[in-house]
């Protein structure tokens, strides 16, 4: 079993080499990407410990991005399922409806600082090209945003939003026409641009400095967690955090300050869509998108194809830092099908104000199941990471309405 | 067989011209098919590159993720592809013949026995794209103990000290990419500054053969014929697709490419 440092963020658990655990992770790259990367590692380790990049990072997450995000105790859900405490980190409300917001701001900065004029990023549910297209128009970059077909059809409200705020939305219409095909044509723009453009890797994926670059942006959602958990026990209780996972920044984002923690005291559950879940069906690790990681293969070793109805979680491959996480027995990991999230997002849009979209409905609908089983002195958090409007047109096909 | 890699660019220099190789993909459109394109272009071959498809290539053009797609779909598998080497290599022995992909259908195979597989089916090199230096030693290692050329790419934003360790880690040949694109895609920099930046690969090691690939077509490749060998890869793929289309035998006029080619480079 691999084990994990104490008092090492996560992010920096790795070897010369860029793996985690001597299996996950490394770069699995172009030789013409070698340099860009290595330059790019080498201006991310030099800004995360220069204090005025840290002033203006804070700056921006505060007076653009809104500043800290709720939490707050569901009464209504808690009652109704009489079992544990269930409180919501509500993300959703942060400028840019979802955590990708910090991911993408970190990175508009991050190529401002490199000099680069260009950025480009994939996107699956549209979240992070939103948050992307947006922070590129606020400090006056050239943005494209490459997404598959199927997601610009079906994530129309957050195409709209890429286009009004002056981004290209380049159409992938190779393999399934999702985020798997996005990712790899983001990746062959990089390999053909690198030299002017500044690739922003939508997930914690990647080579080795794009993991680092997401898992250290959203690592503000935990810093906040943390803050308020105090604020309101007077200490940390014992927890589960429970979040869904696509390539997980969120959940990466959600935990990172928690990990040192007893898996006793504070439990990492990761919730996976049902049929692209390489971490909760013993996937086979693979190399994809220029890291070893689990990911769903055939035999022969092709990247397989995933089916979930949220377009968020619609991918193989998982990061390499929730391989890390597994292999270690922090986290553990389970899944939701796309019923389940929709019988969440019914029960807790019933019960409570808040509009989550199918993304975290699947750490919802985990919630629920366990919630009942669980005694009044246990605490479950729920990261709410995304805003539901974008999948409306979803919800009310597959429910026949949307709550107001 | 061999050096058979080392005595082809040897029989191009006693001839005063660059070694041209090809790149397509194996199983493109179908199994026999790439076979019998690889059979007739390679009596104006020096040494031929043959891709392994895999569904998420992240250094390819359309052109070369066309043909992969293709081959894919008519269901070529890594033995296929072993045996279709084997059936090359018995009628042409004295052919080189590189395989060409990406580390995941290496990774999934497992090592040791792709590389007992190579051996075995006559497989002279192997370019892994994505496997890059120095994270690719302990697999070059491996290669050269089994007697299979490594073959180490330099691109155009490698720098001098990198290039220098690539060299020094080299085998038989190495691969220069042309500029910075994914494969097929117009060239970005002009011929004076793709020959200065080959001119300083050679000037480390004048004694290794380096080849230039990545944006060669009938158009650029008289331009470049001072380097030891020229890949052709996207524009032949391309000339499938097209005869495909057109419901023309891709056999004869990818044929017709590769000596239009090669009369370019003599």
């Amino acid at each position: 079993m691999i084990k994990l440092k104490k008092k090492t963020p996560i992010i920096d658990q790795h070897d010369k080499f860029g793996f985690y655990g001597n299996k996950f992770g490394g770069n699995y790259c172009a030789e013409t990407m070698r340099k860009p990367i290595e330059d790019l590692s080498k201006l991310f380790e030099k800004l995360r410990k220069d204090r005025k990049f840290l002033k203006k990072r804070d700056h921006y997450f505060k007076h653009y991005l809104g500043g800290e995000t709720p939490f707050f105790k569901l009464e209504n859900l808690t009652r109704y399922l009489g079992g544990a405490q269930i409180w919501c980190k509500d993300v959703s409300a942060i400028n840019g409806d979802a955590h990708k917001a910090y991911h993408a701001t970190v990175n508009a900065l991050i190529c401002k600082e490199s000099g680069k004029r260009y950025i480009a990023g994939d996107t699956g549910a549209g979240m992070f090209g939103k948050n992307l297209a947006m922070a590129a128009k606020k400090m006056n970059l050239k943005c494209k945003i490459f997404m598959g077909t199927k997601d610009i059809s079906r994530q129309a409200p957050n195409v709209k939003f890429m286009r009004d705020a002056g981004a290209e939305v380049v159409p992938v219409n190779s393999g399934s026409k999702t985020l798997v095909d996005a990712v790899s044509e983001c990746m062959r723009h990089y390999v053909s641009n690198c030299d002017n453009t500044h690739l922003a890797v939508g997930s914690a994926i990647g080579c080795n400095i794009f993991l680092k670059i997401c898992a250290w942006s959203t690592s503000q959602i935990s810093r906040e967690l943390k803050k308020q958990l105090i604020l309101e026990f007077g200490e940390i209780p014992k927890l589960k955090l429970i979040n869904v996972i696509g390539g997980g920044s969120s959940a990466l984002g959600f935990w990172n300050e928690f990990i040192d923690y007893d898996k006793k005291h504070v439990e990492l559950i990761g919730v996976e869509a049902k049929y692209a879940a390489p971490l909760s069906t013993n996937a086979k690790v693979a190399i994809l998108h220029g890291a070893a990681q689990y990911c769903l293969t055939d035999k022969e070793g092709q990247i397989a194809e995933t089916r979930s109805l949220s377009a968020g979680l619609d991918y193989p491959g998982s990061s390499p830092l929730h391989g890390l996480l597994k292999d270690s027995g922090r986290a553990r990991y389970t899944n939701a099908s796309d019923k389940d999230a929709l019988a969440a997002f019914k029960l807790i849009t019933k019960l409570e104000d808040i509009r989550p979209s199918l993304e975290p409905a699947h750490a919802w609908s985990e919630c629920i199941r366990l919630a009942p089983k669980l005694k009044k002195s246990d605490v479950l958090v729920v990261n709410n990471c995304g805003k539901g409007y974008k999948d409306k047109k979803i919800y009310i096909e597959e429910l026949g309405y949307y709550p107001k | 067989m061999k050096n058979s890699i080392n005595n082809a660019f040897k029989v191009a220099k006693k001839e005063n011209r660059p070694a041209l190789i090809s790149y397509t993909v194996c199983g493109d459109n179908t199994k026999d098919k790439s076979l019998q394109i690889l059979n007739s272009i390679s009596r104006d071959l020096d040494i031929a590159e043959w891709g392994i498809p895999h569904n998420c290539p992240t250094a390819d053009g359309k052109d070369i993720q066309n043909s992969s797609y293709r081959a894919l779909q008519n269901g070529i598998r890594l033995n296929d592809i072993f045996k279709l080497v084997k059936r090359f290599k018995k009628t042409k022995p004295s052919k080189p013949i590189i395989l060409m992909g990406y580390y995941q259908m290496i990774f999934n195979y497992g090592e040791k026995k792709f590389i007992q597989k190579c051996k075995v089916s006559g497989v002279d090199g192997l370019i892994v794209v994505d496997l890059s230096f120095p994270d690719n030693k302990n697999f070059a290692k491996l290669c050269k103990k089994n007697s299979i050329c490594f073959v180490q790419l330099i691109a155009p934003t490698t720098t001098v000290k990198r290039m220098k360790e690539i060299i020094k880690n080299s085998h038989e040949m190495i691969y220069m990419i042309s500029t910075i694109s994914t494969t097929g895609s117009a060239l970005k920099y002009s011929i004076k500054r793709i020959i200065k930046n080959y001119n300083a690969i050679k000037k480390i090691k004048p004694s290794k053969n380096v080849v230039i690939g990545f944006g060669i077509t009938e158009k650029t490749i008289s331009n470049l014929k001072s380097a030891d060998g020229l890949v052709v890869g996207s524009a032949i793929c391309r000339e499938i697709t097209r005869s495909l289309k057109d419901r023309q035998n891709p056999v004869t006029n990818v044929s017709k490419i590769v000596r239009k080619l090669k009369n370019k480079i003599i």
